[in-house]
Formats: structure tokens, sequence, C-alpha cells
């Protein structure tokens, strides 16, 4: 098929926010990427004992958060069981299957069923890998169905899973140098594919979802990456102060992740309008 | 086999909206749901102004992005190219309506009512199984059913053709079986320039907007 005719661009009307996803809908990819990655986080950084349990409950506590803001947007919530019929093509249906299976597993591991632990960490790394794959599936959406998209969200919600690990650090005190520097690398790569992301959108997304995003981007860019990277070099020699530090910095690493994904979601949600790739010929031509 | 699809005719509409009224009027939605809507497109500067008028509505894809995701089957592709929602299997989640690049699917949480109050016809053709699900423009497939147990042909006899190719004043409205070359729709194609919406998202929609002669649109 010939592209629009010369001089014409899109005929069609201009793209708007999309409004069947909201807030709830936002909330489910928040929670879900932020306690699935708290899930796998907690082991991995060697938390132990009533500490690491503690860590899963609220993994799990999120990602049921999320779910449940989800829920409170069906139509038909007394059917959402029949949420798991299509795991063959629908991401949403395998994100519910993946939940299904994370949540004994993880409570399991919570009360401290040896071998659950890894079980429910790799169990929630689907969860978030899933969400990722659920938004991006959306085709409606040009902001939605970019495929950096994946990366972009599963990168925030381990960044986002990180940053509430170090905010619990003064609790659970399992934060180790490398945990630090694992979590500055996931906010360097968070920070590089946000940048990837939003350079591929700017012939695709309409300019609202763009002014959106670019303001979200400067949140990202500033309260989300360069000020946690600071304070993590900066908890590398504060003494008694550095789980104080790591904590900020977590915190407001995991908030500007949050706020990205409500961003994405409620404000960048433009659809792509309809576009003619041609005008009607009619009466005597030129 | 069979492949319904729709051809709207860009240089016939002249956007009475008869389509939509008529869609409304056989499929009872309610008034803030339009599953046959008529663009309103003005394109240009003073003197050189166009307007298109575009019937728009579920594209009834080949691959329709809305079934891909639908977690609950709710959404299926008939054989005959038809996509359908089974209103008692939705679970009303909006994926379809978030993945549909045509927005074409609506949510309605709770009756809506022309005058606020329920009037007497409201009433008679009232369907709660349609609230909090996803519903859009079925191409009439009752009618087409029904039409098809009756030895009638879609897209020629009225009783088995849609309700808004029935009722376009221009005939700019056409439908028919793409899969055979005898079809008005298939003549139609066949000599005129065509497009579909959206194409590079490869959903492959059925249906199709004339905009030229063919053999203008070749040179």
């Amino acid at each position: 098929m010939s592209g629009p005719a010369k001089g014409y661009g899109s005929y069609g009307p201009k793209p708007w926010q999309q409004t069947s996803w909201d807030a709830r809908a936002a909330g489910n990819f928040i929670g879900g990427g932020m306690g699935g990655s708290l899930i796998v986080f907690a082991p991995l950084f060697a938390a132990t004992g009533p500490a690491l349990s503690a860590l899963l409950l609220a993994g799990l506590g999120l990602v049921g958060l999320g779910l449940f803001c989800v829920a409170l947007e069906l139509g038909r919530p007394l059917r959402a069981i029949r949420v798991l019929r299509n795991p063959r093509t629908s991401w949403m249906a395998c994100e519910a299957w993946t939940a299904m299976l994370l949540f004994p597993v993880g409570l399991a591991a919570a009360a401290g069923v040896t071998g659950m632990v890894w079980i429910a960490a790799g169990l929630a790394l689907v969860f978030v890998y899933c969400q990722a794959r659920l938004l991006q599936a959306a085709k409606g959406i040009p902001a939605w169905r970019e495929p950096l998209l994946r990366t972009l969200l599963l990168t925030t919600g381990l960044v986002e899973g990180g940053g509430v690990f170090l905010l619990t650090a003064p609790l659970h005190r399992s934060a180790t140098s490398a945990t630090m520097i694992l979590f500055g690398a996931l906010v360097v790569v968070r920070f590089v594919v946000w940048v990837a992301y939003r350079r591929r959108l700017a012939g695709s997304a309409a300019p609202g979802a763009r002014a959106a995003l670019d303001a979200a981007g400067r949140i990202l860019t500033f309260a989300g990456t360069l000020l946690p990277l600071a304070l993590t070099a900066a908890a590398a020699f504060a003494g008694v102060f550095a789980l104080p530090i790591a904590a900020l910095a977590g915190l407001l690493a995991a908030l500007a992740g949050a706020w990205v994904k409500f961003v994405i979601v409620t404000r960048a949600g433009f659809n792509q309008g309809f576009a003619l790739a041609h005008l009607p010929v009619r009466g005597a031509r030129p | 086999m069979t492949r319904w699809v729709m051809v709207a005719d860009l240089r016939r509409c002249v956007g009475c909206q008869t389509c939509t009224a008529a869609c409304r009027q056989a499929n009872a939605t309610p008034p803030d749901v339009q599953w046959r809507r008529v663009l309103d497109i003005e394109q240009g500067e003073y003197p050189e102004v166009t307007r298109a008028f575009v019937p728009v509505g579920c594209q009834h894809c080949d691959d329709p992005p809305c079934m891909e995701v639908c977690p609950t089957t709710a959404t299926k592709k008939r054989a005959d190219g038809i996509v359908t929602i089974d209103y008692d299997i939705c679970i009303g989640c909006a994926y379809c309506a978030v993945a549909c690049p045509y927005q074409a699917r609506s949510k309605t949480l709770r009756p809506t009512f022309a005058y606020g109050t329920e009037m007497e016809n409201e009433a008679k053709r009232r369907d709660d199984s349609r609230l909090g699900v996803a519903t859009k423009c079925t191409f009439c497939v009752d009618r087409i059913d029904a039409g098809l147990a009756q030895e009638k042909i879609p897209g020629v006899d009225p009783e088995a053709t849609p309700a808004c190719v029935n009722s376009c004043i221009a005939q700019a409205l056409s439908f028919g079986d793409l899969d055979d070359p005898e079809s008005n729709v298939a003549q139609l194609r066949a000599h005129n320039a065509s497009f579909r919406m959206h194409e590079e998202l490869g959903t492959g929609p059925g249906f199709y907007y004339l905009w030229d002669r063919n053999a203008e649109a070749a040179e």
C-alpha cells in the first residue's frame, strides 16, 4: 500500500488518552514490580531468618495489593477466576497463573520451608516479566507497544524492589557493599533503557504522550537516578549513617520508578487516532 | 472459505450518520456507545480544503490483537472472519480495549438512558449481560446467521446484511464475502483503489476504504 499523498500526513482525528485503564491498573504494575522484585532481592542479598520472612511477606503483600487494584477495575469482578483461561496467548492470564503459584510458594518460603525461597524468587521474576509483556502487548497504544517497554518495566521493577530492600535495610541490616553496587548498576541500566525507550517514541507517540513522558523523565533523571547514585556513593563513607542514607536512595529510586509507571499508564497512554492513507478523490481531477 | 468484510466508499459517504443511528437501533447500544461511528475529518486550509467522512468501528481483523490478549477467551474469531465476544465469559478487564488500534471497544458499567430515566423501549431491550463487559460491532452476526439459515445472501439480501449497510443512504457501505470473486465487495475492491486503516500494524483489518478509481490510482 502506498503511503499518504504528498503533503499530507495522518488525516485522522488526533490521538487521545485511553480511558480504559486508570490508576488502578497502574497500581498493579507498581505493586507487582516492586513486590515481585523484592522477593527476588531478599534471598539474593543474604537476608535470612525472620528478616527474610518479613521481606518475602512484604513482597507478597505488594503483589497482592497490585492485584487487588486491578480487580477493582474489572467490570465483572466475581468472574475474575476466568482470567486463567487463556495462558496460551494472553500475558494477563500468564501473570495470573504465576501469581497463583507465587503466593503458596512464597508463603511456604516465608514459613521457612527448605528450598522454597529460590523457587519463589524465580516465580517472582517471571511475574515481573509477565507484567512487562502484558503492557507491551497492548497494540493500540504506541507508547506501550514499543518493544523497549518490556526492558524498561523489567529494569525499573528490579530497581523498585531493590529500592524497597534498601529502604528497609535499617531494619533487616542485610544490605552490604555488594548490594549497593548492584543497586547502583541497576539504577544506571534503568536510566539508559529509559533514554533509549524515550528516543524510540520520538516518531510514534502523540505529542501529549511525549510531554507526559518527558516530565516523568526529569523526575526519573534527578530523583530516580542522580540522587540515588550520589546517596549510594555517599553511604560508602557515611559510617553509622550508611544504612539510613542507603534507605533514602532506595526510597527515591523506587518512588521515581513507580511514578514513571503511573505516567506511562495514565498519562502517556495515547492511542494513535485514526489515519487515512489517502483522501477520497471526488469530482474533476486537476 | 468465506471472509465477511465491510467496504466503505469514502467518495460516497456524506457523513449523515444514518448508519450510526441504524446500528444504535438494531443493537440497542447505550447512549454513550457507538459501535458504528462516522468521523468528520477536515484537512488543509481554505481554499484547499478536503473533507472526508470515515465510518469506523470494529475492523474484524484477520489477526485480532484483542483476541490475542483476552485472558478469558471471551473474544474469538469465527472461521468466516467475524470477531465475537462472549458476554458470559468476559470479565471486563478492558485489556482488549487498549489492545485494539481502532478504538472499537466499549465498556459500560451501569445502565444509561437517552433521557436520564429508562423509557419503555429501553426497558424492553435492556440487556444486563452487556454491563461491565467489553462490547463492539458484531457485523450484526445474528442477522447474518439468521439470513444464511434462510438461504439469503449477506450483503445482497437486507435480511442477512448488517443494519448499517442496509441503512446507508449513499450506498457508501457494502458488505459481503471477500473470498467470492463475484461478490459485491470483491468487485468493488477490484475496480477501485482501497486501503485499510493502520495496515502497518499487521492486524489485517476486514474493513476496506475505497478512495479512487483503480486506473487513476495507478498513475
